[in-house]
């Protein structure tokens, strides 16, 4: 994580992504995960369990935003796109008609794809890194 | 061989293979007779699953309603596959990590209530029955055209295959069974979309044929514009409908996916959490092969239509002629079609030539006038008839029409299946188990189930007789009444703690019975003809039709759950406990009740 996040320094054009568990840390959640694997003996059974509800509060925050986002994206390409942009669009042509057909009848179905398999792959990631996941 | 026994061949072959893998694989269980055990990978259930999704609606009847309405109908694409977003994201890692049967079940444990679970039942029942009578009215044509019988012979025969077909095993012998469903119908559907897109277009590809040039250089969408312009019909590519009524619809078919429960069920068969997301994921995949092609099925077939009509290039070269479509082969797909009642045509002015426009337009009325003609003499095209025919239509060999023969009765008999266990399991497992009987023996629970399947086909034969609308368009109320009853509940379920069970119960029951109310105000009480008082030309809300009105019963359910739970008890922190554990996988477990 260490590596992760002075990589995003290094790299401001990955700021974006890496800003999530920095924000959790705002919260007053800490680095939870460091602290807890370094430390397990130090802490008491209180606060452990304490410090477990903090990091899945912390784990539904972040899945709660990732869900907002892809649902923007998923309205934008359907209802936006599809159908009340689409004068909008007219303008650019594809095929024989314009871009906002093209959304309508494939586009929208593409970017649903993306959106499933990148909330597939982020949240399996993110369940690794809160330790929530099934192992 | 004659196209009869060509057809009979290939339908022949590929039960036997699915009744072949049903044996091999028959259920044990009542837990596999329910949910297959859950030892199944994310592909296999994703395959699965969109055999179970890819019904009669989109097989048979969607390409067909897209040909003849063209843009507007594009809201059977983005409602019935962005539905998978809103599943992925909202509810099946959940249900899941819940781990049980049904979809009431998890109502009924989240909202700490009987009478919820019982509400959830009902819920369900609706929506699948009237999915059901959707089906079988596909299975009716399917049926019918390669019988070579009336549509309602064909339907009677259908019902008995699907039942046979349903009680044979549970969802262990139709998981497997439904892989190799789906194989055969997405075959069924590409290789006559690559043969019409080829002679069309010059691409292997029919979704990029779509978009792509005609051999005369002018793109096939633009050329389809002018040709359906010329009779009187709506341009294509244009939007015509009310819009409102056009996002509602879309929103409804979406919000109803996620809410159906023969879809949901099967998230609770993968091993792990993390392949409940991935499947959602194979599922949207594997429906995607079949919903991109659709849009370019529908174009290229209405194309071909109108140059069968006008074959010598447009109003200018003359219709085609009595007699040719009599004597010429090109036109024996009119003849084998009209056997099922489902088309028809007639020389209203007796000049010898079948005239094709569209005789409610004011101007093409003028021109017609001018040219003779007393109205559009091609009387009958059912809608549903479309994707089956099409082979015929633009003159492919006998092999492929046997396999779109094949594919249409894979893909209705896969979701009436599905559909129709659902319908058991909520009956059987639900109702009498959990509520009536909780002592009853796992023989029992069969018997329960096997009953409630034959009943719910009953009453879906009896009123698919008189359906209320095309396949698409029935199935379409079925995913109204889904997502203004079980999604909301569902959802709220997981994403909020204030909600109580005495606000999920109005809420399901306000959401369901508007709902219900408006679509039977619409389209019959209990859908039968007649009894209805309004129209979706002329609906009672504005420009809202019946079909779309499941987008605003959500709304009301949410409403109503939100401001009745607001008013009563608040959730006790055991039920608070439980849905912050179904929110993080860990200590999901493995295979409960196996």
């Amino acid at each position: 994580m260490a590596d992760r996040r002075s990589f995003a320094k290094r790299h401001p054009a990955f700021g974006a992504f890496e800003r999530r568990p920095n924000a959790l840390e705002e919260l007053g959640k800490g680095p939870l995960n460091d602290e807890a694997k370094e430390e397990p003996a130090m802490a008491d059974q209180s606060t452990n369990s304490a410090q477990a509800a903090e990091a899945d509060k912390g784990y539904w925050q972040a899945n709660l935003r990732l869900i907002y986002i892809s649902l923007v994206i998923w309205a934008l390409v359907s209802f936006g796109f599809g159908i009340l942009l689409r004068p909008l669009l007219s303008g650019i042509a594809v095929g024989g008609t314009d871009l906002g057909f093209w959304f309508a009848q494939q586009g929208s179905i593409l970017v649903f794809l993306v959106l499933i398999f990148n909330y597939a792959w982020r949240m399996n990631k993110l369940d690794a890194e809160y330790g929530v996941d099934e192992e | 061989m004659d196209q009869f026994t060509i057809n009979l061949l290939f339908v022949g072959a590929s039960f036997a293979l699915y009744i072949g893998i049903a044996i091999w694989a028959r259920a044990g269980s009542t837990s596999e007779f329910y949910a297959a055990g859950r030892g199944v990978h994310p592909v296999t259930n994703g395959m699965a699953t969109a055999a179970d999704w890819m019904s009669a609606a989109s097989f048979i009847s969607m390409a067909g309603l897209i040909a003849f309405t063209g843009y507007d109908n594009s809201t059977f694409l983005m409602g019935w596959t962005g539905g998978y977003v809103l599943l992925a994201l909202l509810l099946a890692p959940y249900l899941r990590k819940f781990g049980k049967f049904t979809v009431s079940e998890f109502i009924g444990d989240r909202f700490y209530s009987q009478t919820a679970r019982i509400v959830a039942v009902i819920c369900l029942i609706v929506a699948s029955v009237t999915y059901v009578i959707g089906q079988m009215t596909g299975v009716g044509v399917a049926f019918g055209r390669f019988l070579e019988v009336s549509n309602t012979s064909g339907l009677l025969i259908g019902a008995c295959v699907v039942f046979a077909y349903a009680v044979f095993g549970g969802m262990k012998g139709v998981t497997y069974t439904q892989v190799a469903q789906y194989c055969v119908l997405i075959t069924a559907y590409t290789i006559p979309a690559i043969f019409i897109s080829l002679q069309l277009t010059g691409t292997p590809i029919p979704a990029l044929g779509l978009f792509g040039d005609t051999a005369g250089g002018e793109p096939l969408l633009s050329k389809l514009d002018a040709i359906v312009t010329e009779l009187g019909f709506n341009e294509y590519t244009a939007h015509h409908s009310n819009t409102l009524n056009m996002v509602l619809f879309t929103l409804s078919l979406m919000i109803g996916t996620a809410g159906l429960p023969h879809v949901i069920m099967r998230f609770f068969t993968v091993p792990k959490v993390s392949d409940a997301r991935w499947s959602a994921g194979w599922t949207l995949v594997f429906i995607a092969l079949l919903y991109l092609t659709a849009p370019a099925v529908g174009a290229m077939a209405r194309l071909n239509i109108t140059d069968m009509m006008w074959p010598n290039g447009g109003i200018e070269g003359g219709a085609v002629s009595v007699e040719d479509i009599d004597t010429d082969p090109r036109y024996d797909w009119m003849q084998t079609w009209q056997k099922t009642g489902l088309l028809d045509w007639e020389d209203k002015n007796g000049d010898g030539k079948i005239q094709y426009y569209n005789d409610a337009n004011a101007d093409m009325q003028a021109i017609a006038e001018e040219k003779g003609w007393v109205g559009n003499e091609l009387t009958k095209f059912n809608r549903d008839i479309l994707v089956l025919a099409n082979p015929e239509i633009a003159n492919l060999p006998g092999w492929v029409i046997g396999l779109v023969a094949a594919g249409g009765l894979a893909a209705a008999l896969s979701t009436a299946a599905g559909l129709l266990l659902a319908i058991s399991s909520a009956v059987s497992h639900d109702l009498v188990k959990g509520a009536i009987n909780p002592q009853i023996s796992e023989k029992g629970e069969l018997l329960a189930a096997r009953i409630a399947m034959a009943v719910a086909i009953v009453v879906a034969t009896y009123l698919g007789l008189n359906p209320p609308g095309f396949a698409a368009q029935t199935v379409a109320l079925a995913f109204g009444l889904a997502a203004a009853s079980i999604f909301p509940a569902l959802m709220m379920g997981i994403f909020s703690t204030r909600i109580n069970n005495t606000g999920a119960v109005a809420g399901m029951l306000a959401g369901l019975t508007v709902t219900l109310v408006y679509i039977f105000l619409h389209k019959g009480w209990l859908f039968i003809p007649d009894t209805n008082s309004f129209t979706d030309a002329d609906p009672l809300l504005g420009p809202i039709k019946s079909t779309s009105f499941g987008a605003i019963g959500a709304m009301i359910n949410f409403g109503v759950a939100y401001v009745v739970a607001g008013m009563t008890k608040e959730t006790p922190p055991e039920i608070v406990e439980l849905v912050e554990s179904v929110r993080i996988p860990r200590g999901a477990g493995a295979a409960q009740n196996k």
